[in-house]
């Protein structure tokens, strides 16, 4: 899988796609792989601040739930309310289906994130694949 | 080697329908005498709100609903039946004397409402259980009113909160080790606390370099299970206790494992300053359908005026009843004193083995997990060599190779008639096998666990189509989970 060099990435497998002072979250490939079937996505609504590190939204597998953790903090614009009703489409296309859009609180707090090349370094160590 | 007889890998199993498909109208399995009291006019006592429709229910005869849940009853797994090797959750045998002691007449009969000087026996049967369960623990005090485990967590946090509220400083965070079971972060979250998590080191155990980094004086509480998911003893546990202690936070332990210290160590000697346990894990009672749970929660001193009420007590003239002036209280968690029938089993376990018994089962448990790591190591990934406890944990990295993983490798196994082991947790393990076989486990019955085991491993390199397809030989092949949870069919519905 090649991951899109315009997005930066976290170690709890987000994606983030800046652009000005906006950007588009959603979970990583591999993150996707590692849940298995995602059955439910439990996303904030629009308005909802998120901070850097803390969690906005769970991602429920057949196999766990698990926390989405905010790449950077923001408030929400935006929600792919698609996913509400097709979960299955994070499994078939993860960086193509974003969760939602933010405002930024701090447009240069993006830049510290991995880079494709260092995420892909990060996954290959963690899960070996 | 010995010649074993393989477990059946098909028995004899009742096709069954639902039983509203078996319905037809008019039938019934009753049938009343004449009426010989006065006919009461239900219209005139209920008006609109009388209901005479009672919708569908199914009509049968009594020997199609003996029949329906006979024939269901063929499609259970039980530790009756076999190895139920379900790591974390200790599915021990449940001896039958349990079961002969809690159906005594005066038992069985007994009644809540009973005044409590007709109730002596029972109270000094919670009194006497409650002893034991302090002296095992090393605490103080103890209630045995919590219904299971989780219910237990969430007694055992609402003491953490009446504690730091009397302090004048209520603390908002919770610790908890991402090895940890999922009802730690819920139950944290349902009493109103934030959840950090806490990284593992290298070993599986908790690091304590981190703990130091995040502790503070925030934190109410650290929720650790110990031996912790990957069945390893936290062996800085006395350090853990003291960097908790110094901030002023309390030492929360998940009692799930303590099949592997009863007897051996004290959590209240290494510093923990409440916990839960499972009766229907440790201590024999029915677990998974044949319940119900208890999870009392056993503390120190300091927390001993925050347990819930009534408290078991010795009045002025040596009889036993309950307090219920307790002005600190959380209040009551469960009707009545929690399950009794529980405590009896509880108690019988307890004192048919004694001490020596219960070390001697502790000792049994941590061999057989030992057996069994010794017979399946090579044919599986062992990600963590630190020594086992009452479990332990493989990873499905070898099997992952041909595409095949940990859930696959769990039904085949049940082809060859065994209970799956727990797939896929702890969750820091990718793509975990969690094998607890427990002390009630002979050589005998591990070695055609083992077997099996080495045999799927076997499969997987030369047939990784057929284990991926599999199970082979159950009533029903492998359903569709997902389509199950995205699109649930929660209900019956005529055609």
């Amino acid at each position: 899988m090649t991951y899109p060099t315009d997005f930066k990435y976290t170690k709890e497998h987000e994606w983030i796609k800046a652009s000005g002072n906006t950007a588009t979250i959603g979970i990583t490939h591999y993150a996707q792989e590692s849940l298995g079937d995602i059955v439910f996505v439990d996303l904030p609504k629009p308005g909802a601040e998120m901070t850097a590190g803390k969690t906005f939204g769970s991602v429920e597998s057949v196999k766990a739930v698990s926390d989405l953790y905010a790449p950077a903090s923001g408030t929400v614009t935006e929600v792919n309310g698609e996913l509400a009703t097709a979960p299955e489409k994070v499994n078939k296309d993860a960086h193509g289906s974003w969760m939602v859009k933010i405002a930024l609180k701090n447009p240069g707090e993006v830049n510290s994130l991995l880079s494709a090349a260092d995420y892909e370094k990060f996954v290959a160590e963690e899960g070996g694949h | 080697m010995k010649s074993v007889t393989r477990k059946a890998t098909r028995h004899v199993n009742q096709n069954e329908g639902l039983i509203f498909e078996k319905s037809s109208a008019g039938k019934a399995a009753w049938k009343l005498p004449p009426l010989d009291v006065p006919e009461v006019d239900t219209q005139k006592l209920l008006g609109s709100s009388e209901r005479k429709d009672l919708g569908n229910m199914p009509e049968v005869s009594e020997i199609e609903i003996i029949r329906h849940f006979t024939r269901l009853s063929t499609w259970n797994y039980a530790i009756d039946l076999g190895m139920y090797p379900l790591g974390s959750c200790t599915m021990k045998y449940n001896p039958r004397v349990n079961e002969v002691v809690s159906r005594l007449e005066g038992l069985a009969n007994g009644h809540p409402y009973q005044p409590e000087k007709v109730s002596q026996g029972a109270l000094r049967i919670i009194k006497t259980l409650s002893e034991c369960l302090i002296e095992i623990t090393g605490m103080d005090a103890i209630t045995l009113q919590p219904a299971a485990g989780a219910h237990g967590e969430l007694t055992g946090l609402l003491l953490v909160r009446a504690y730091h509220q009397s302090k004048g400083h209520p603390r908002k965070k919770i610790l908890i080790p991402d090895s940890a079971h999922g009802t730690n972060p819920a139950t944290a979250a349902t009493v109103g606390y934030a959840v950090e998590n806490l990284k593992s080191d290298a070993r599986g155990m908790v690091d304590v370099a981190a703990l130091a980094a995040q502790m503070n004086e925030d934190v109410a509480a650290l929720m650790l299970t110990n031996p912790n998911t990957l069945g390893v003893f936290e062996q800085d546990i006395a350090k853990i206790a003291d960097l908790m202690h110094a901030k002023g936070g309390l030492l929360y332990m998940d009692g799930a494992n303590m099949n592997a210290l009863v007897g051996k160590v004290r959590p209240g000697d290494f510093g923990v300053d409440l916990m839960h346990l499972n009766l229907h894990k440790t201590f024999s009672t029915p677990h998974g359908g044949g319940g119900p749970g208890s999870g009392p929660v056993a503390v120190k001193k300091i927390l001993e005026p925050f347990l819930p009420k009534p408290v078991l007590i010795t009045k002025a003239d040596g009889t036993l009843g309950f307090e219920y002036d307790r002005p600190q209280s959380v209040g009551r968690v469960r009707a009545f004193y929690g399950n009794f029938g529980m405590f009896i089993r509880a108690l019988a376990y307890t004192l048919a083995n004694g001490p020596d018994g219960l070390r001697q089962t502790t000792e049994d448990a941590v061999l057989n997990a030992n057996y069994i790591r010794k017979g399946l190591e090579g044919a599986y990934d062992l990600p963590y060599s630190t020594p086992s406890m009452h479990e332990v944990v493989f990873s499905d990295k070898l099997q992952g190779k041909k595409g095949v993983h940990t859930m696959d490798i769990a039904k085949r196994l049940i082809d060859y008639g065994f209970h799956p082991y727990t797939t896929a947790f702890p969750l820091i393990v990718p793509g975990a096998l969690m094998i607890e076989p427990t002390e009630s486990e002979s050589t005998e019955e591990m070695d055609l666990f083992i077997e099996a085991m080495r045999s799927i491993a076997q499969e997987v390199e030369e047939d990784p189509e057929m284990v991926l397809a599999a199970p082979h030989t159950t009533r029903v092949s492998r359903l569709d989970e997902v389509a199950a949870a995205r699109k649930p069919v929660l209900r019956w519905k005529p055609s």
